[in-house]
C-alpha cells in the first residue's frame, strides 16, 4: 500500500518496524528495573532482547514483502530503509549475543545495556527512514545518547569511562556542526525536507549560493565525525578500545552504517547536483582516510585498537562508494556494508573469546599459535582478516565488495575518482601488512612457553563466529542474491535533479 | 547477454529425469563430504585380517612408503601380520562407489530420456545467479547434450569401476577414507567440467580436478618424490590454466559472453580467421598442454605415476587428462573459425604422439611405459579433433578410457600382486614396478594375462577391437583433410596446410608402429618368458581377489567391443556411424566448416589407408615378438647400463633436464641472487618494510602526539579539520 505520511495514522502505520522496537525497549527497560543486578538477570534481558529484534526483524521482512511505498512526507517507506535496517539489526543482534557472555565475564551485571543497544538501533532506523533533516537529528541523538552511555558500560575501567566522556563531549561538540549545517541549508533553501531542498536547489538555483555550500559543508563534518573519518577520528581510537568489546563492534558496524546510510540519502536526494561542490572533499577525505588510517594500524600492537584503526579505513573505503554517486555505487555501498557487518562481527567474536576478565590478552603477540590450541578461533579469525582485506574466496563476501566498490567508482562519471580506484588498492596492500600478520601468527608461530589456552568458548559467541563467518563464505561463494538484494534496495533517484542534470 | 536466460522452458528434456542433472556432481560431492568427515575421524584401529582375501592378498598396498613403518616388525611368519586397516573401511568402502554408483544410474537414465528427444538444443539447468559484476553475468549452470552425456557416461562409469577396483587395492592403507573423499571429489569436479554450461563453471571443475590430481598423486606424501611429483604437475598445469584464464578474458572482451549459448549467438563478432579467434583458440590450447599432457607440457604425467594406480588409471588415463579433447570438442565452434590454430592442434598432437610414443621403448617401470602411452594416445586425440574430426577424436577418447584403463588397472593387479610376495619374503629391495623384476606373470595371473592381452591388441589397433576403429577414424580423417579442407588451404609457418597434414599422417602412422612394439614388449617382459622375482617369491604370487578382477573383466569386455559404437561403412558388422550421429547436433556444423572444399574418400584410398594401418600395427607385434627376448633379461639390480640412443630414450631425451637447466635453474637463481638478495633484501626490506615502517613508526609517533588522549587536542584537530573542509568549499564557490 502506498502510505499517506499527512495522515497521522498512517505516518504511524509507516514507522511500525521503528515504533515496534522503541516500545519494546521500554517495556524491557522497565523489565531490568525491576530487579537488582545480577548476572542472571543481564542474561533474562539479553535474550528477550533478542527477542525482541528477531521480531523487528521479522516486521522489517514483512514491510519489505509486501513491498509499501509512500507519498512525500519525512519519512520514507522504501527498500533502502529496510535494507539499512536489516544491517543495523543483524549488528544488534550480533552485539547483544556476545555481551551477555562478555557481560557476564566483566561483571557488566547492568541488565539496561542490552537495552540501550536496543534504543540505539531504533533511533538509527528512524536515521535510516528519515527524509526530513529534523527527523534526521532526532534519530542521530536518539542513536547517540545510547551509545555515550554503552560506550561508559564498564564502570570498573578507567579508560571505559574516559573514552565515553571524550566520546559525549566531542560527539556534542560535532553535532553542534551538524545543527549549524542544518540550519544554513534551512535558511538557503527553505525546508529541511530532502526532497524538497532539492527540489528547491534546481527551482531557485541555488546551487550556487555560499550559505547553502556552508551548510553542506558543515553537514559533512557531522557526519564524517560520526563514521570516524581521519581528520575527525580522533576519538575513535579511544573510545574503541575502552568500550566493552560487543560495543565496540556494534560501533564499528552499525553506528557507522547508519550515519552512512542518512548520509547517502541525503547526498543522493538532496545534495546529487551539489557534486562539484562537494566531490573533491569527499575525495580527500576519503584518500586521508585511507593512507592515515592503514599506516597508523601497522604500528599497533593491541588488535582491539587495530581493529579501531581499521574500521577507520574502511570508512573510507565506503565513502569511495558514495562519492561515485551512481545507483551501482549505492549498491556497492549497501554491499560492502553487509560484508563489512558480518566480518567485524566475526573479529569481535573472537577478541571476545580470547580476552580474560579485565580485558586481558589483547596484544597480538597472544595470537601466536592459536592454530594449536583453538582452531576453530583461528579459522574464523583468519576468514574475517582475509575478508576485510578483501582477499579472493577465502575472504569470501570482502573481496566482492571491494570489487563492487571499484567497479562502481570506476563507471562514475568523475574522472577524479580513478586516482582514488588507485589509492584504494595500495590501500587495500598496505592493509595486508597488519591483516595478514594476524594470521601468521595464529598460524605459524609456535605457541609461546606458559601461554594461558583462551578460556572455552561461550555458545553464543561461538554461534555468532560461526554465523558470521559461514555468511562471508556463502555470500563470497554465491554473491548474485545479495547483490540482488543491494541493487534493489536504493534510495530514491532525484527525477528532476538528474533531468536538470543531463544538459 | 540474453542468451544467458535458462533454455529450459519448452526443451523438450524439460520435464524427464534430465531436470534432476543437478544431483550427478551433487552426489560424488556428498560422499567427498561424507568420507571426509571420516576420514577426520583419523583413528585406525588394527582390524581383522580380510577373509574373503587369498593368503597375502590382503597385505597389499603398491606403495613400499606406506609399509616402511612395517619395516622392523619382527614376524616370523607373515599370516599373523597386523593389518593396519581404518575403523570406518567398511563405511567408506559402502559410501565411496556407492555414491558413484547411483550417479551413474542417474547418467544412464539421463542417457535413455535424451535418446528419445530431439536434441538439437542443449538442455540447459540454471541452477542459480553466480557472479553479477557490471554487465558479465554469470550463472552457476549445468548443460546437458550429447556431447557432455558422452563424458557424463564415461566418468560415472569407469568412474564406478575403478572405485570398486580402489576397495581392493587400497584396502589396508591407512588413509582410505581420505583417498575415496578425494576421489569422489574428483568426480565431482569433473562432472563440473563436462557439464558446466559456461567456460567460468568448467574452469572452476578445470582447476578443481587439479586440485585433486595433486592431492592424489601426493597421496602418499610422507614420501618425498611423491610430494614432489605432485608440485610438479601443479605448477606445470597453472602454466595451462594461465593460457585458459586469457582465452577466457578474450572471449569476454570480444563476443560479451562466457556461455557456450551466448558465444554461439554472438560467433559473427569473431571474424572467420582473424587474429583474435586464432589467439583465443591458441590460449585455450595452451590451457590444453597443461592439462592432456602435450608437448611442451606433457613433462608432469610421468611424474604422476606417483600416485596409487587407480588413481593413474581414472585421473590420468581415462578422464582428467582428456579434458583438454574435451575443451576444444566443446569449442569446435570457435576452433573451426581459425584455421591456423587447428593445424597447429593437429601438428602438436601428431608430434606428441609420435615423440612420446619413442621413449615408451625403453621404459622399464610398467607404469612409466603406460604414462607415456597414454601421453602418445591424448596426441591422436588431439590429432582427431585438430583436423577438425571431433567425433573421431572424442570417440578414442572413450575407447582409450575402456583399454587405458584396463591397462592400469592390469598393471596394478601385477604391481599389486608383486608387492604381496615381495613382502611376504620380507623383500623391500626390488622394485615391485621394474618390468625386469617380473616375468612369466601368466601361469600366476591368467585372467589379468589374458584381458591386458585385449587391451593391448585393441591399442595397437588390430581389427575389429576398440582401439582400430577410433584409430582408424583419426588417421583416415586426416588423409581427408590433406587432400581438401579449410586447413589444407590455410597455411602455418609458411607451410602449406597440406603438407603439415601429411606429415601428421606419417607421424600418426609411425606412433602407431611405436606403440605396437612397446606395448607387446611390456606384455612379453612382464607376463611371458621366465619369472624374474626369484623363487621366493615365485611362490607368494596371486592373481587379484575378485573385486579388483571383477572390474578388469567388465572393461576387457568393452575394449573388445567399444568399436561397435561407431563402425565405419566399410566394417558393416551392425548399425555404422552411430556415434558420429549422436554427435552430430554438437559438432556437425563445425566439422562441416572445417572439412569445406574437401570430399569424402575415394573408396579404393580408403581401402589402401585402412590396410597400411593394420599391416603396421601387425609388423610392430611381430617385430617385438621377433626381437625382444625376455629369456635374456636379467633383474634389475643385474642389469647393465645402457647406451647409445637407447640411454637417451631411457632418459626421457634428458627433457626435465633441459627444462631443469633451461628454465628451473635461472628462474632459481635469478630468484635467490637478483629478486632475493637483491630487490627482495636489497630494496624491499631495505627501502619499502624498513622504510615503511620508519614511516609508520614516524607517522605513529605523530600520531601518539596527537592521539595524547587529551580532549583539548581532538577538539583542535576536529576544528582544523572544519577550517580545512569549509575552505575546500568556499573555494569552489
Amino acid at each position: 500500500m502506498n502510505f499517506d505520511l499527512s495522515v497521522p495514522t498512517q505516518l504511524m502505520q509507516a514507522l511500525t518496524p521503528d515504533v515496534f522496537l522503541m516500545v519494546g525497549a521500554m517495556a524491557l527497560m522497565l523489565v531490568s528495573a525491576l530487579r537488582p543486578d545480577s548476572d542472571e538477570h543481564q542474561r533474562l534481558v539479553g535474550y528477550c532482547s533478542i527477542g525482541v529484534l528477531l521480531a523487528t526483524l521479522g516486521i522489517v521482512i514483512w514491510f519489505g514483502s509486501r513491498g509499501f511505498t509512500s507519498g512525500p512526507g519525512v519519512i520514507a517507506v522504501d527498500g533502502y530503509r529496510l535494507a539499512a535496517d536489516m544491517l543495523f539489526i543483524l549488528a544488534a543482534l550480533g552485539a547483544i549475543a556476545l555481551g551477555i557472555e562478555y557481560n557476564g565475564r566483566e561483571g557488566i551485571w547492568n541488565a539496561e545495556s542490552h537495552v540501550l543497544v536496543l534504543f540505539a538501533t531504533s533511533g538509527m532506523m528512524i536515521m535510516a527512514a528519515a527524509r526530513d533533516l529534523m527527523i534526521v537529528f532526532i534519530g542521530i541523538e536518539i542513536m547517540s545518547i545510547a551509545v555515550y552511555v554503552l560506550a561508559g558500560m564498564n564502570r570498573r575501567s578507567p579508560r571505559s569511562a574516559e573514552g565515553a566522556l571524550k566520546y559525549f563531549l566531542l560527539g556534542a561538540f560535532s553535532t553542534g556542526f551538524l545543527l549549524y549545517g542544518i540550519a544554513l541549508v534551512y535558511g538557503s533553501t527553505g525546508s529541511t525536507n530532502f526532497t524538497t531542498i532539492g527540489h528547491n536547489i534546481v527551482q531557485y538555483k541555488l546551487a550556487h549560493q555560499g550559505m547553502l555550500l556552508m551548510g553542506v559543508g558543515l553537514l559533512l563534518v557531522g557526519f564524517a565525525f560520526k563514521v570516524a573519518a581521519v581528520p575527525f577520528h580522533m576519538w575513535a581510537p579511544d573510545v574503541y578500545e575502552g568500550a566493552p568489546t560487543p560495543i565496540t563492534a556494534y560501533m564499528a558496524a552499525a553506528v557507522k552504517a547508519a550515519a552512512f546510510a542518512t548520509f547517502l540519502r541525503l547526498w543522493r536526494e538532496s545534495f546529487d547536483l551539489l557534486d562539484f561542490a562537494w566531490l573533491m572533499p569527499v575525495w580527500w577525505i576519503a584518500a586521508a582516510t585511507m593512507i592515515y588510517g592503514n599506516l597508523v594500524a601497522l604500528a599497533q600492537r593491541n588488535v582491539k585498537r587495530l581493529l579501531a584503526y581499521s574500521s577507520i579505513v574502511h570508512s573510507g573505503y565506503l565513502l569511495v562508494a558514495i562519492a561515485a554517486g551512481t545507483n551501482s555505487g549505492s549498491a556497492a555501498f549497501l554491499f560492502y556494508l553487509l560484508a563489512y557487518t558480518l566480518a567485524t562481527f566475526g573479529a569481535f567474536a573472537v577478541v571476545c573469546a580470547m580476552s580474560r576478565p579485565g580485558d586481558r590478552d589483547l596484544e597480538i603477540t597472544d595470537y601466536e599459535g592459536l592454530w594449536r590450541v583453538r582452531p576453530g578461533l583461528a579459522i574464523g579469525m583468519a576468514i574475517c582478516m582475509l575478508a576485510l582485506l578483501g582477499f579472493p574466496v577465502f575472504g569470501g563476501a570482502g573481496f566482492w565488495a571491494k570489487v563492487y566498490v571499484l567497479a562502481a567508482a570506476e563507471a562514475t562519471p568523475f574522472r577524479q575518482l580513478m586516482p582514488l580506484t588507485v589509492l584504494l588498492v595500495l590501500a587495500s596492500v598496505i592493509s595486508a601488512g597488519y591483516y595478514l600478520q594476524i594470521v601468521r601468527v595464529m598460524f605459524m608461530k609456535p605457541r609461546p612457553e606458559g601461554a594461558q589456552v583462551p578460556a572455552a568458548t561461550g555458545a553464543l559467541t561461538r554461534l555468532v563466529l560461526a554465523i558470521s563467518v559461514a555468511l562471508v563464505i556463502l555470500v563470497g561463494l554465491i554473491p548474485a542474491r545479495a547483490v540482488g538484494w543491494a541493487r534493489n534496495n536504493q534510495p530514491t533517484a532525484p527525477v528532476t535533479l538528474s533531468t536538470a542534470k543531463a544538459p | 547477454m540474453m542468451l544467458q536466460e535458462p533454455v529450459v522452458t519448452g526443451h523438450p528434456l524439460a520435464d524427464t529425469v534430465a531436470q534432476y542433472v543437478w544431483l550427478l556432481p551433487v552426489l560424488p560431492l556428498i560422499g567427498f563430504l561424507l568420507n571426509g568427515a571420516l576420514s577426520m575421524k583419523a583413528a585406525a584401529k588394527l582390524g581383522p585380517n580380510d577373509p574373503s582375501a587369498a593368503d597375502h592378498g590382503h597385505h597389499g598396498s603398491a606403495s613400499a612408503g606406506v609399509h616402511d613403518a612395517d619395516h622392523d616388525d619382527a614376524h616370523i611368519s607373515h599370516d599373523d601380520h597386523p593389518v593396519v586397516r581404518h575403523k570406518y573401511a567398511g563405511l567408506v568402502s559402502l559410501i565411496g562407489p556407492g555414491v558413484l554408483l547411483l550417479s551413474f544410474g542417474l547418467a544412464v537414465a539421463i542417457f535413455f530420456a535424451m535418446r528419445s528427444v530431439d536434441m538439437a538444443q542443449p538442455y540447459v539447468d540454471t541452477l542459480f545467479r553466480w557472479m553479477p559484476v557490471s554487465d558479465m553475468k554469470i550463472n552457476v549452470a549445468l548443460q546437458l547434450d550429447p556431447l557432455s552425456m558422452v563424458m557424463v557416461l564415461v566418468i560415472t562409469g569407469i568412474g564406478t569401476l575403478i572405485h570398486i577396483f580402489s576397495v581392493g587395492y587400497m584396502q589396508d592403507d591407512p588413509g582410505y577414507p581420505r583417498y575415496f573423499a578425494y576421489l569422489n571429489l574428483f568426480v565431482f569436479f569433473m562432472l563440473l567440467l563436462v557439464l558446466g554450461a559456461n567456460y567460468p563453471v568448467m574452469f572452476v571443475g578445470w582447476e578443481g580436478v587439479g586440485l585433486c590430481s595433486y592431492l592424489l598423486i601426493g597421496f602418499w606424501f610422507s614420501d618425498k618424490a611423491n610430494a614432489d611429483a605432485g608440485k610438479k604437475a601443479f605448477i606445470v598445469n597453472r602454466i595451462g590454466d594461465f593460457g585458459f584464464l586469457i582465452a577466457m578474458f578474450l572471449l569476454f572482451a570480444n563476443t560479451g559472453a562466457l556461455d557456450f549459448a551466448g558465444i554461439a549467438a554472438n560467433i559473427d563478432k569473431l571474424p572467420v580467421g582473424g587474429a583474435v579467434v586464432t589467439a583465443i583458440c591458441l590460449f585455450f590450447f595452451l590451457g590444453c598442454t597443461g592439462k592432456s599432457a602435450q608437448i611442451p607440457l606433457y613433462i608432469w604425467l610421468p611424474d604422476a605415476m606417483a600416485g596409487p594406480t587407480p588413481v593413474s588409471a581414472l585421473i590420468h588415463a581415462a578422464t582428467m587428462v582428456t579434458a583438454g579433447v574435451y575443451l576444444i570438442a566443446r569449442s569446435s565452434l570457435l576452433f573451426s573459425l581459425a584455421p591456423v590454430a587447428s593445424l597447429t592442434v593437429a601438428l602438436v598432437g601428431g608430434l606428441t604422439a609420435l615423440f612420446a610414443a619413442t621413449i615408451g621403448l625403453k621404459q622399464w617401470d610398467i607404469k612409466k611405459v603406460l604414462a607415456y602411452s597414454t601421453v602418445s594416445q591424448l596426441g591422436y586425440m588431439f590429432v582427431g579433433v585438430g583436423v577438425g574430426a571431433y567425433t573421431a577424436g572424442v570417440f578414442h577418447l572413450v575407447t582409450h578410457a575402456f583399454f587405458k584403463a584396463l591397462l592400469f588397472l592390469g598393471s596394478g593387479s601385477v604391481i599389486f600382486a608383486m608387492h604381496a610376495a615381495y613382502h611376504a619374503t620380507h623383500n623391500h629391495a626390488d622394485d615391485a614396478q621394474d618390468m625386469r623384476n617380473m616375468g612369466g606373470l601368466k601361469k600366476h595371473m591368467p585372467v589379468t594375462w589374458v584381458l591386458m592381452w585385449i587391451a593391448t591388441l585393441a591399442i595397437a589397433g588390430i581389427p575389429v577391437f576398440s582401439g582400430f576403429v577410433s584409430k582408424d577414424a583419426i588417421l583416415g580423417a586426416v588423409f581427408e583433410r590433406a587432400q581438401g579442407s579449410t586447413l589444407a588451404n590455410a597455411s602455418l609457418l609458411g607451410i602449406p596446410g597440406s603438407t603439415l597434414l601429411y606429415a601428421v599422417y606419417a607421424f600418426g602412422l609411425a606412433a602407431a608402429l611405436l606403440t605396437a612394439i612397446y606395448m607387446t614388449r611390456m606384455m612379453l617382459y612382464t607376463f611371458h618368458g621366465p619369472n624374474r622375482t626369484g623363487a621366493d617369491a615365485e611362490s607368494h604370487l596371486h592373481e587379484a581377489p575378485w573385486i579388483m578382477t571383477g572390474p578388469l573383466v567388465v572393461l576387457g569386455l568393452l575394449s573388445a567391443v567399444g568399436g561397435w559404437l561407431n563402425l565405419p561403412e566399410f566394417l558393416p558388422l551392425g548399425p555404422t556411424g552411430v556415434f558420429d550421429k549422436w554427435l552430430e547436433p554438437v559438432v556437425g556444423a563445425s566439422t562441416a566448416r572445417i572439412a569445406a572444399g574437401g570430399g569424402a574418400l575415394a573408396g579404393s584410398t580408403e581401402q589402401a589407408l585402412i590396410g597400411t594401418a593394420v599391416a603396421i600395427a601387425v609388423a610392430g607385434i611381430a617385430f617385438a615378438f621377433v626381437r625382444l627376448k625376455p629369456a635374456a633379461l636379467v633383474p634389475k639390480k643385474d642389469s647393465p647400463p645402457s647406451f647409445g640412443f637407447a640411454k637417451v630414450l631411457e632418459n626421457k631425451y634428458y627433457v626435465d633436464e633441459a627444462y631443469d637447466k633451461a628454465i628451473v635453474q635461472p628462474v632459481v637463481n635469478g630468484s635467490k641472487y637478483i629478486l632475493w638478495k637483491g630487490v627482495d633484501v636489497g630494496i624491499i626490506d631495505g627501502l619499502f618494510v624498513n622504510g615503511s615502517a620508519l614511516l609508520a613508526r614516524a607517522l605513529g609517533w605523530i600520531g601518539s602526539q596527537l592521539q595524547s588522549g587529551q580532549i583539548g587536542t581532538y577538539a583542535w584537530v576536529l576544528v582544523l579539520g572544519v577550517i580545512a573542509l569549509l575552505g575546500a568549499f568556499v573555494r569552489v564557490h
